[in-house]
Order: structure tokens, then C-alpha cells, then sequence
């Protein structure tokens, strides 16, 4: 599941489909694999070489999930992983609804509202690295990534 | 506690210029309110440009409300929901997002938010589905939060509140904000910010209470209109119950969208207004927040896209830490729960579990009088004004006090309604008392009112006793000063007064 979101999302930062020097035909094409027309399927095949991930993209990225693509060995990770989860856009989903879960033909089970749980707060801080008189103790705020040029990861170099 | 009701505003406002002197450049924030002209046209309609010459502007006001819902347990897991307890002593294994646990819905928050629905005149979606919204922050362990943002439960309905004309309260006019959505949501747990220790303490008794998220369209147009149509979505959440809504127990929170235009030309850039935490306060923010935006375009600036704190000591909105940049949620289907599906007479499956369906019909039959519902009776019913109806609803068990005396006593309940408008409440008001700790009961003020129809007292008399009985101690020592009098010096002061509160404390 999450690698289609970040294959969509990563997709969406590309830039619009290539012109008319393109071999993708302006009709949808009759290439079985990308049997439909909507713009952000048809922009990419499996078989055409990877589009690198931009450099924007790749810092809007880090910020979000908090990871860092410190060398070329990550940034090429990320890419062979956007690339093994574009096979997903070899079958023809035209016309079919997106399913969310395979639960969704089942019943989502409703519980009575009563207090069942709670009441272990030892527990729950034992794992805790630091604490202060059962409270969790956390960094003040979200404390921002570095700017691109204070900190050494790949991205400096592309 | 916030006027119920208040002043009206047209929609359409200017900025003044100073008389005289030169307009100062752009200052520290606005001018003060005394020189800003609100030409608000109190009917509602557009003002043709006036006297200062300015194009007028147009503000909008759009509100995102999260009420918590009242129940037992929290949405997803069985941890009880309850103010004020030891740090983490409400939390289970599912609230603080340990791995292996699942979220499982609670039947009761389904229903506050079907409730609340119908209340508002919404649709109800038989199907919704829920999703996951990612953001990073210490309150929110499992780095998003469960809620629906594709489908919600209840979707486009309308919320009718009243405002006065004028301060005398004589005339009022109704107005509508329509209500775009209602959404089931997990509240987030309570992050205390320690300066000095340069960290942040993290309770999680908060993490996962049910929230409903009531969504506003920008049909708004000043503070005092986003502040009465909060005031009554309070009353009518406190009325069904899906939420006690009290905003100092942080039950309601609100943040305002707010955003100004010419008349004629698209929606300015809108910023987020948040920290707000009493009606109150609500009417200040957006005001301040209009003004700003008003004086910051006039000055030649631009509106910045971004959230804003309200700082209730200053009176002021400030930009907000940590929101700075447009925020990827990265929305994907909530994996773990399949779709809410909800039934009505019609659709109802024949074997099914009761306790697993809900039946929307059968809870549109059980809801109890809404408040612009009580109101009409009460007019109707006891001849009062529109405006008395509004002051007994809006002060926690008056009407059912004023209902009570009325039984009890042979005065017209066009009369006693003055007693209870102007001399009880104004009492209570003036010793920060509730009706419930009112000393004066309705038994009691029945009979004094008995008394003054019998005309064996006079309504200065009558006054006079209530005062005491509320409390009035300056009014108790005049007794005392009469009794001495009348005794002519020879009674001991402190027993006539230990006399005297006996008595009255009967």
C-alpha cells in the first residue's frame, strides 16, 4: 500500500507527460500494458529507463517521512523501489474501483462502549528511553532536517 | 460566559481613517477599535462606499469545530475517556501504538455522530469509510491519525443561529451556515512544552478519544456571527448529548479560516486561526485577524497561507511554530478497518446481530427537542418573548427553573419572567453562581411571588428579600440595623445575626 502512494506521489512531482516527440500515442494507446488514459498512468512505462527522482522531490521526501538518502547506494534504493512498484501499472484497472482493503466485504465489528483497558501506565513507560514522573519525554516540537547545504548526503552531489 | 447573542454585521467592512491627522505607515498591528469603522449594514446587505472613499472589504469566516464526543471509552480502543487523571493512566496498548494492536470501533461514538448528523439536517452517508492522515508530532505515537477524510459520516448540512440587531436585544434575525461535513476522528494525546528543560512532556489519556469534526462553510462574516453559531452548536451538542462541549475542558476547540476581498473579485488567501479557547475569545480572534488582513492589503502587503496562533493576553494573532509550509498528509485508506455501513427501516438485514447495526431512523425517532425547538415552545407556550427564550436556554437549567416556578405559582409567566431575567440571574451573575447553586429555590421564589400577587408584600419588599437569599450580605446587615432598632439597642448584634442566617438557610 505504500509503495503505490509513493509511486503516485513521487509521479505527481515529475513535471507533465513527455510532448509529442513521445511513441505514447494521444488516444491511450492500444499498448496493452497502460490499456487507459488517465494522465498519471500514462506518463511512465516499466520497460523505458527509470526518470531519475529529482532533487526537489527527494528533499520534500526526506522532510516528510524524517529519512535521510545519505549516499548514492540510498537514492538508488528509493529508485529500483519506485521502479519494482511501477510493474503494479503492467495491468489494465480501467473502469475497476480501487479496493482499500480486501476486509471490505466484511462487517466492521462495532463494540460496546465500556472500559476494558487502560490503567497500565508502568507498563507502557518501561520501554520509554527517557521519562519524568510518568510523562514520556520528547524533543520540544518537530526539530526540522538541516538545510540541503549543512548536511552531507548525496543529494549535494546530483 | 460568552452573550449568547450578539451584535449582527452585515458582511461588508472598512478600515477608518484617522480625522486629521496623517494615516501612520504600517504599524505594529491594527489601530485600536475605536477608530475602525465597521460600516456593517445590520440587515446584511453590501454598504456603498462611504465616506473614507476605501473599497469596502468583504471578510469570510469559515469554521472547523472538534467536538469531543461524550462516551465511556475512546473511539478504536477501551481506555476510558475522563479529564484530569494521572498522566498515562488512561492509555492502552492500541492508544500508545505499541505493534500488534488493532483499532476496533466504538458503537456509541457512531452513534453521537448520527445523532449530531440529523441534528444539523444532514445527510448520512450509509456508507463511509475511514483513512489515515500522517503528520509527525510526540503527541500522535503511531505518526498519523485515524479519520475520514473520502467519505464521511454526515455531509451538507445547515446550522441556524440568531444574532441581535442592536445591544437592546429587541430585534433578532436568524441566519444559516451551511455544514459541509461531520467526521469521525482520534484526538491527538497532550504535549506540555517545557522551555526551560528544553523538552516536551507527553500525556497520551487524550490519544484516541472520539472526536466529531463539524465543518463549517465560510458563510460567516465577522466574530460575532462565527461566535453565535458556535454558541449554538454548543447547546445543541449539550442538548443530545454526543458532546458535554464545554471549550475550558478543551471538549470543543475550534480554529477559524479567515480571509477578506473586494466585492466582486475571488476569495482572498485564507490563513488558519487557532488557540482559541473560549466563545469569547473566538469573536476577538476573528475580528483581530480580519483587521489585520484588511490593514495588511492597504498597506500593500500580501496574505501569507498559513496558520496562526490567537494570544488571548495580547488580543492578537500570532504565526505559528512548526506550521510553516504547506503540510503533505499523505491520506491513504485506513487498512485495518473495513467501511461503516449504516441502516435505516428499509434496508435493515432481517438476521443480523442488533448490537452490530445501527438504524438511523431509529435514532432520528429518539431525539430530544433541539434548542431552537425549546425556544419556539416556550413563547409559545408562556407568551414570553423571543429574546427570553434565548436568555433561559442559554444559562444551564433556566428554562427548566422558570418552567418550575411557574407551576407553582399564580403570577403570569409574562411576569415572572422579569423576576428571572432581571433579579435572579442578575444575581447569580453578580456571585459567579449557576442556576443549580442558586440559593434562592423555585419553591421559594414561587412563594414570594405568591406573596406579591396576594399583594401582602410589595415589590420592593420582594426585591429586597431576594437579594438577601442571594447573598446580598450589605442588605443582610440593614436587617440586622432594624432589628437593633426596633429592639431599641438591648439585642446582642451577633445573635440576631446567627438568628437570621438561620432563618434564611430554610
Amino acid at each position: 500500500m505504500r509503495a503505490l502512494s509513493l509511486v503516485r506521489w513521487v509521479r505527481a512531482g515529475r513535471g507533465p507527460p513527455r510532448g509529442p516527440g513521445s511513441r505514447y500515442t494521444g488516444n491511450g494507446g492500444h499498448r496493452g500494458y497502460t490499456g487507459h488514459s488517465e494522465n498519471r498512468h500514462s506518463e511512465h512505462r516499466p520497460q523505458d529507463p527509470p526518470q531519475k527522482v529529482s532533487v526537489e522531490v527527494l528533499q520534500h521526501l526526506e522532510q516528510l517521512a524524517l529519512v535521510d538518502f545519505r549516499d548514492r547506494e540510498g537514492v538508488e534504493r528509493l529508485q529500483k523501489a519506485i521502479q519494482f512498484a511501477d510493474q503494479l501499472q503492467e495491468v489494465n484497472t480501467e473502469g475497476v474501483e480501487p479496493m482499500d482493503s480486501v476486509l471490505e466485504d466484511r462487517c466492521l465489528y462495532l463494540r460496546e462502549d465500556d472500559v476494558t483497558e487502560g490503567n497500565c501506565t508502568k507498563e507502557l513507560l518501561e520501554n520509554a528511553r527517557e521519562k519524568l514522573e510518568e510523562y514520556f519525554v520528547a524533543p520540544p516540537g518537530n526539530i526540522p532536517l538541516p538545510k540541503l547545504e549543512e548536511r552531507e548526503t548525496f543529494l549535494q552531489g546530483s | 460566559m460568552a452573550a449568547v447573542v450578539a451584535r449582527g454585521c452585515g458582511g461588508v467592512w472598512r478600515r477608518a481613517r484617522q480625522c486629521g491627522a496623517g494615516r501612520p505607515g504600517p504599524g505594529p498591528g491594527p489601530s485600536p477599535p475605536g477608530q475602525r469603522a465597521v460600516a456593517c449594514n445590520k440587515r446584511g446587505g453590501a454598504v456603498p462606499a462611504g465616506k473614507s472613499g476605501l473599497a469596502p472589504w468583504i471578510p469570510v469566516v469559515g469554521l472547523e469545530i472538534h467536538a469531543q464526543i461524550s462516551s465511556n471509552s475512546k473511539l478504536f480502543s477501551g481506555s476510558q475517556v475522563q479529564f484530569a487523571a494521572p498522566p498515562n493512566s488512561l492509555v492502552s496498548f492500541f492508544d500508545a501504538s505499541l505493534p500488534g494492536t488493532l483499532p476496533v470501533l466504538n458503537r456509541r461514538c457512531v452513534e453521537a455522530a448520527v445523532m449530531t448528523g440529523l441534528a444539523l439536517n444532514c445527510s448520512i452517508n450509509k456508507k463511509s469509510l475511514f483513512d489515515r492522515k500522517h503528520y509527525f508530532y510526540a503527541d500522535l505515537p503511531a505518526g498519523y491519525q485515524i479519520t475520514q477524510q473520502r467519505v464521511p459520516i454526515a455531509v451538507n448540512g445547515s446550522l441556524s443561529y440568531s444574532l441581535c440587531i442592536d445591544n437592546k436585544m429587541s430585534q433578532m434575525v436568524t441566519k444559516t451556515v451551511r455544514i459541509k461535513q461531520i467526521q469521525l476522528e482520534q484526538d491527538s494525546g497532550k504535549s506540555l512544552h517545557d522551555d526551560t528543560g528544553c523538552q516536551t512532556l507527553v500525556d497520551l489519556n487524550r490519544a484516541g478519544v472520539g472526536l466529531m469534526e463539524v465543518v463549517m462553510e465560510p458563510d460567516m462574516c465577522c466574530g460575532e456571527e462565527a461566535a453565535a453559531a458556535v454558541r449554538e452548536l454548543q447547546l445543541i451538542l449539550q442538548t443530545l448529548g454526543s458532546s458535554q462541549a464545554v471549550m475550558a475542558e478543551g471538549q470543543l476547540r475550534v480554529d477559524a479560516n479567515v480571509s477578506v476581498h473586494h466585492p466582486g473579485e475571488p476569495y482572498g488567501v485564507r490563513t488558519e486561526v487557532k488557540n482559541i479557547n473560549s466563545i469569547r475569545f473566538l469573536a476577538k480572534a476573528v475580528d483581530y485577524e480580519i483587521q489585520r488582513q484588511i490593514e495588511e492589503l492597504e498597506n500593500g502587503g500580501t496574505i501569507l497561507n498559513e496558520t496562526r496562533a490567537f494570544d488571548s493576553k495580547l488580543g492578537c494573532t500570532v504565526p505559528m511554530r512548526d506550521k510553516e509550509g504547506k503540510q503533505d498528509y499523505r491520506f491513504m485508506p485506513e487498512p485495518n478497518l473495513p467501511p461503516l455501513i449504516l441502516y435505516d427501516t428499509k434496508s435493515l438485514p432481517a438476521n443480523m446481530n442488533h448490537q452490530q447495526v445501527i438504524n438511523i431512523d431509529w435514532i432520528h425517532e429518539r431525539l430530544p427537542d433541539l434548542p431552537s425547538v425549546k425556544r419556539e415552545k416556550l413563547v409559545e407556550q408562556y407568551g414570553i418573548l423571543p429574546e427570553h427564550s434565548f436568555t433561559l436556554l442559554n444559562e444551564d437549567g433556566l428554562a427548566e427553573f422558570f418552567e418550575s416556578v411557574v407551576k407553582q405559582t399564580q403570577m403570569k409567566p409574562k411576569k415572572v419572567i422579569g423576576w428571572i431575567l432581571n433579579d435572579l440571574l442578575s444575581y447569580l451573575k453578580q456571585h459567579s453562581l449557576t442556576v443549580k447553586e442558586s440559593p434562592v429555590s423555585s419553591f421559594l421564589l414561587a412563594d414570594l411571588l405568591n406573596l406579591l400577587e396576594k399583594k401582602e408584600i410589595s415589590s420592593t419588599a420582594a426585591k429586597q428579600v431576594m437579594a438577601i437569599k442571594a447573598g446580598n450580605r450589605k442588605v443582610l446587615n440593614k436587617l440586622i440595623g432594624l432589628v437593633q432598632r426596633k429592639t431599641q439597642g438591648r439585642s446582642n448584634p451577633a445573635l440576631v445575626k446567627q438568628l437570621l442566617e438561620k432563618k434564611l438557610s430554610e
